[in-house]
């Protein structure tokens, strides 16, 4: 199905141009509608009728849900199409880790402690993990809830996972009004599950293992009933069975992208966790890479939310990456501000090192200069967030470029030092940008984790 | 509405590529008429090709090297502890000491070491130059000749070298080519096309559209990938053959190899950071991997399998 353009949007706008959303026009309006960067409700002067039809026309392909209630509050879905470079991915996947509710007191906080606290540092982003999901392990109700209790005052919104309508009920008592995930409906119990979501104002999980078709069945039973924010779980089948669920995963965000079923335009949902909770005999290595793997096979295809049973940083580290290369907007370059920046003491015999704007390259300079306690200057050149040796390649880091740079930044009238130290990958370049820039070129290493100790020992 | 399996049309179709001849089991790569095995059956699983080298590569990262310590010296014996112990489907042999700034070793002792390893294991073989766009080309020829018949892999063609010769070589003893562009589609087909002038066929064509690692831009392998692989299906003949990825660039992620407590020790860390990277692109429809590290290898294997079964 064709996007919505700027110009079907702009039909059903009042077209007046009042200016009263802020935009000069309606037209200008509906483009920034059509690219997501407005929100319909700043214009005053929509009926009720036409607001509903833009919102239609307006809303994703894969409903947007919100998990967890004000600063807890997490968005999962809001897709619109299936591969990355034709748009961008939005809302990134939400990383839950399983909680089981017959931990003693102490294991219990200890556990939820580690998941808030988890956090691995990338390109100037502190990547963490989102929501807690609370599993009736004990099969009693009141454990249960009592565990959800304690959850009140959790950091991170909660997943209530078990398929009794009873222990369900018990925990929405205590927490339904934060907006937890029921977890889940299934044939079995659907309309006690749709019951409870209506009652609290829930969203919902649709449970279906290996069966899309029952799924589509279950959701449409849902939406019957009145219910409007779901979840699909079309199972997570570990082992031989994986290539199934992949299946499963790529079938049902097809149909709602590319058929619009009406059935299939939810968040789709993993459970990575089965691996461990499935293979009792390996070991937690085995396991813990196993289960990173499957997690990483959902993330790529599809999956909006996932539950983990790990919270192993070896394991996390690699999957928090993922999931900050896949929701990266393709049509924005990644770079930081081009100029000069320090670090700790500087004065005017202080070290000037040079390096490119690339977002990754810009951080993880900036990472081990902080580690290494370097007192330093840092020209970071505009190469339109490219690498070094891609920016080199490709012609935006040369000697005049970063003579430019030299003089804009008017390093020369902070330091009496006329040296500066390159990247090692920039070594070819060093002539140039002695003959443009008129200073000395020291070369690097060329990895920068060797630039404090480069300063203290060369400079 | 009635529910139904979203199967598309593809009027495209993958070539299918043999690697191995003669006094190998051939392996085969591509085929597909379709992205996903629900819309049609998969013709050939995903194949693993193990990296070898002909010098002892002092710079492996310590996870890789604990596997190979007792074997470096002998590219046979590194290639057979390969096949047997870790089940490679293929070995690739990458001709590092033939680089001016490494050993200079010419490329008749490159060579050598083709023979070598043809001689140890009966797998197919990818065989790999230095990089350097000057020797490279000499390197392949004397070792394309060297394997005569064997239908090896030559890694690579790209547009900095002569490629020509390169192609020559692979038309003259039975070879494919590996065409690698850096991230760029019409770089691909502009250099698959150029291959194809030089008289090598879709099925003597591997792609090689770049790894970057994961955290270093996978996303944008990931683009193009998608891309190719799409345009291939949708009917392109530039893109329409199997694609191939360097996936040991994962192992230059400081993420994989760089000592740090708070990250976890990098034997767990190391290989996942390989596998995602592999996997990410095997999703995207990348077919032979090559790669490093013996779990990593094992479970894309395994898990490859299981997607085109
Ligand atoms: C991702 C990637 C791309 C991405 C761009 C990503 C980006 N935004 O930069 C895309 C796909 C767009 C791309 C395009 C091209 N690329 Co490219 N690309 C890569 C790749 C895979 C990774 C680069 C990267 O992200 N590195 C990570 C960052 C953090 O590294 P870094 O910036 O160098 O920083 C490190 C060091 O330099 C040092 N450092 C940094 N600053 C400082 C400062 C000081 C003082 C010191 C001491 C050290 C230091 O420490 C950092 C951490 O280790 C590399 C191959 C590789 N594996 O390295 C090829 C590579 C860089 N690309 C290459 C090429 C040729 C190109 C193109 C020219 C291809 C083409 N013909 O179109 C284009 C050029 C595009 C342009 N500039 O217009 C070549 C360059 C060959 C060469 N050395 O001449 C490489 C090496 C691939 C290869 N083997 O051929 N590329
Ligand atoms: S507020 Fe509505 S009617 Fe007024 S200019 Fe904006 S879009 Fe047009």
């Amino acid at each position: 199905m064709a996007k919505v353009t700027a110009m079907d949007v702009y039909k059903l706008l009042p077209q007046t141009n009042c200016e009263d959303c802020g935009e000069a026009s309606c037209m200008a309006f509906a483009t920034k509608l059509s690219e997501k960067e407005a929100d319909l409700t700043l214009c005053t002067e929509l009926s009720d009728k036409k607001f509903k039809k833009l919102d239609d026309l307006l809303a994703p392909a894969v409903k947007e849900i919100i998990i967890g209630k004000d600063e807890k509050a997490k968005i999962i879905g809001g897709d619109e199409v299936l591969y990355r470079y034709e748009e961008s991915y939005y809302n990134q996947t939400v990383l839950a880790v399983d909680v089981p509710d017959d931990l003693d007191d102490s294991d219990f906080e200890k556990r939820i402690k580690q998941i808030e606290d988890l956090e691995f540092e990338r390109t100037g982003e502190s990547l963490k993990l989102d929501a807690i999901a609370l599993r009736n392990k004990s099969g009693d109700p009141e454990k249960f809830a009592n565990c959800a209790k304690k959850l009140k005052s959790s950091k991170y919104p909660v997943f209530l996972v078990t398929f009794d309508p009873i222990a369900m009920e018990k925990a929405l008592a205590f927490i339904g009004d934060d907006r937890p995930l029921i977890y889940a409906a299934t044939k079995d119990n659907i309309f006690d599950m749709a019951d409870l979501a209506t009652k609290y104002q829930c969203p919902i999980t649709v449970f279906s293992p290996g069966d899309i078709e029952k799924m589509k069945d279950l959701v449409f039973t849902l939406r019957s009933n009145g219910v409007e924010d779901i979840v699909l779980d079309p199972g997570t089948l570990t082992g031989d069975a994986i290539g199934d669920t992949l299946d499963n995963f790529v079938m049902s965000r097809r149909l709602a992208v590319e058929d619009k079923d009406e059935d299939f335009r939810y968040p789709l949902l993993g459970v990575p966790a089965l691996v461990r909770l499935n293979n009792e005999e390996d070991d937690d290595i085995k396991k813990g890479t196993m289960e990173a793997t499957i997690a990483s096979t959902l993330m790529n295809k599809y999956a909006d939310v996932l539950i983990l049973k790990g919270n192993e940083i070896w394991e996390l580290i690699p999957i928090l990456t993922l999931r900050q290369s896949l929701y990266t907007d393709p049509r924005k370059p990644q770079a930081v501000d081009p100029g000069i920046y320090e670090f700790g003491d500087v004065d005017e015999n202080s070290a000037v090192l040079l390096t490119t704007n690339f977002s990754l390259t810009y951080y993880t300079v900036e990472g081990d200069l902080k580690s290494g306690d370097a007192n330093c200057y840092l020209l970071v050149l505009d190469t339109v967030g490219k690498a070094v040796d891609v920016a080199i390649a490709g012609g935006q880091f040369d000697g005049e470029s970063v003579a430019d740079l030299v003089k804009e930044t008017g390093i020369e009238d902070m330091v009496k030092t006329r040296k500066l130290i390159i990247p090692g990958l920039a070594a070819p370049l060093s002539g140039e940008i002695e003959d443009e820039t008129g200073w000395n070129v020291m070369v690097g290493p060329r990895d920068s984790s060797a630039v404090p100790d480069f300063i203290d020992e060369k400079f | 509405t009635e529910f139904k399996p979203p199967i598309k049309e593809y009027p495209g179709k993958i070539a299918q590529v043999q690697l191995g001849a003669g006094s190998r089991k051939p392996v085969y790569l591509g085929g597909q008429t379709s992205l996903y095995r629900f819309e049609e059956p998969q013709p050939n699983p995903p194949i693993v090709t193990f990296d070898v080298f002909d010098i002892p590569m002092p710079g492996l990262p310590r996870p890789i090297r604990e596997h190979f310590s007792d074997v470096m010296e002998s590219p046979g014996e590194w290639a057979k502890k390969a096949v047997k112990d870790y089940g490679a489907n293929m070995v690739t042999m990458h001709l590092i000491g033939t680089g001016p700034k490494v050993m200079d070793k010419s490329p008749r002792e490159g060579a050598q070491a083709v023979e070598e390893v043809l001689q140890a294991v009966d797998v197919p073989l990818v065989v790999g130059g230095s990089g350097d766009p000057v020797k490279d080309p000499l390197v392949l020829e004397a070792a394309a000749a060297a394997a005569d018949g064997e239908r090896c892999l030559l890694a690579s063609a790209n547009m900095d070298l002569d490629y020509h010769k390169v192609a020559k070589s692979a038309v003259d003893y039975g070879h494919a080519v590996l065409s690698w562009a850096i991230t760029d589609v019409n770089m691909q087909k502009s250099l698959n096309k150029y291959l194809m002038k030089d008289g090598l066929k879709q099925e003597d064509i591997v792609m090689d559209p770049t790894t970057c690692a994961l955290g270093y831009g996978i996303e944008f392998s990931i683009d193009v990938i998608t891309r190719t692989r799409l345009g291939g299906l949708k009917g392109d003949p530039d893109l329409q053959m199997p694609m191939s990825s360097g996936t040991t660039n994962a192992w230059g992620s400081r993420e994989a190899w760089m000592k740090k407590e708070e990250w976890g020790p990098t034997d767990y860390r190391g290989p996942l950071w390989e596998i995602f990277t592999g996997l990410t692109l095997m999703l995207n429809g990348v077919d032979i991997f090559m790669m490093l590290h013996p779990e990593s290898v094992r479970i894309l294997r395994e898990i490859g399998e299981t997607f085109t079964k």
